[in-house]
């Protein structure tokens, strides 16, 4: 057999990782509007109501949001790490980096439960249950805290279920292959996902303090 | 998973400078109320997705192409808020 099949073979895998590879910067940069308006709302009304933005973040625990910020930070050098293992073909280190991964975002999700609990209990849920204390604005800012922080944990839920697909992607008993490709792409949305909580810490966490 | 760490030693020092970025802007709730804090806390957070979009998510690595792609959600976002700003300022 001549090398020039093989030399093709290998050009139109490579063709078709950088497109799956662009189709997911462009689910992304949509990901990116999906967020952003919520985002824009949070700064016009900020601007609006800064007083009663400022008493809400004083609400947050900040232990739990920089925990939180420390636990994705760690779960996405992991996922790189897993990534750099899978394009090397080491499939024990990427299925271990990918055990953190899972474990680091199933934590993330457990801290944040905790803090919905608490902010329960303290008669922070906007509705009729609103009991805390403080300016007439106050549930607006938890009502974007719930709302940006919830779609963002919807969207924690969906980076473990896909992590957890990689794991049954790479077992050597179903897979005779590494996946190379899937690990790059639910790489990219991991980190996206963590991103995104990187601006979340500082609006909810800092800002006001 | 230790050689894992020594081969990929780049990686690791990435994550230390995130952590040590998340610890400084913490850091800044310790000192009393301040102009400079809100941005400066913004500025770690930019920073911070920086990194982890240029080494995590291999953007220093890709093409032109890909960096359009990932340019582009930011510059709709950013047009979507200036224009939000605009009529809500204007008002």
């Amino acid at each position: 057999m001549s090398g020039i099949p093989m030399d093709r073979a290998a050009y139109e895998a490579e063709e078709r990782a950088a497109t799956n590879r662009l189709g997911m910067w462009t689910f992304l940069a949509t990901e990116v509007m999906f967020f952003g308006g919520m985002f824009v709302a949070y700064v016009l009304y900020r601007s609006s109501y800064p007083d009663a933005f400022a008493v809400g973040s004083r609400t947050m625990e900040l232990g739990c949001g920089t925990a939180n910020t420390a636990v994705l930070l760690v779960s996405s050098f992991f996922m790189a790490l897993g990534d750099r293992a899978a394009r090397k073909g080491d499939r024990g280190a990427l299925r271990g980096c990918l055990v953190l991964v899972a474990l680091l975002g199933m934590a993330f999700l457990a801290i944040k439960g905790y803090e919905y609990a608490s902010k329960v209990d303290e008669g922070l849920i906007p509705g009729r249950g609103f009991r805390y204390p403080g300016p007439p604005q106050l549930p607006l800012f938890m009502t974007l805290y719930f709302a940006m922080t919830g779609l963002h944990a919807l969207h924690m839920i969906l980076g473990v279920c896909a992590v957890a697909w990689l794991l049954w992607r790479s077992s050597p008993r179903r897979h005779q292959s590494v996946p190379v490709e899937p690990v790059a792409i639910v790489g990219l949305y991991w980190h996206f996902v963590d991103c995104i909580w990187i601006f979340l810490y500082p609006l909810f966490y800092l800002i006001g303090r | 998973m230790k050689r894992l760490l020594r081969e990929n030693r780049d990686l690791a020092l990435v994550l230390a400078g995130l952590l040590l970025l998340l610890f400084a802007s913490a850091a800044t709730v310790l000192l009393p109320p301040a102009a400079w804090k809100s941005p400066f806390s913004l500025a770690v957070a930019v920073a911070k997705t920086a990194l982890v979009a240029a080494i995590f998510m291999r953007l220093r690595e890709h093409g032109g192409l890909t960096r359009v792609f990932a340019a582009a959600g930011v510059c709709w976002l950013a047009i979507l808020a200036v224009l939000s700003a605009a009529d809500y300022l204007t008002r």
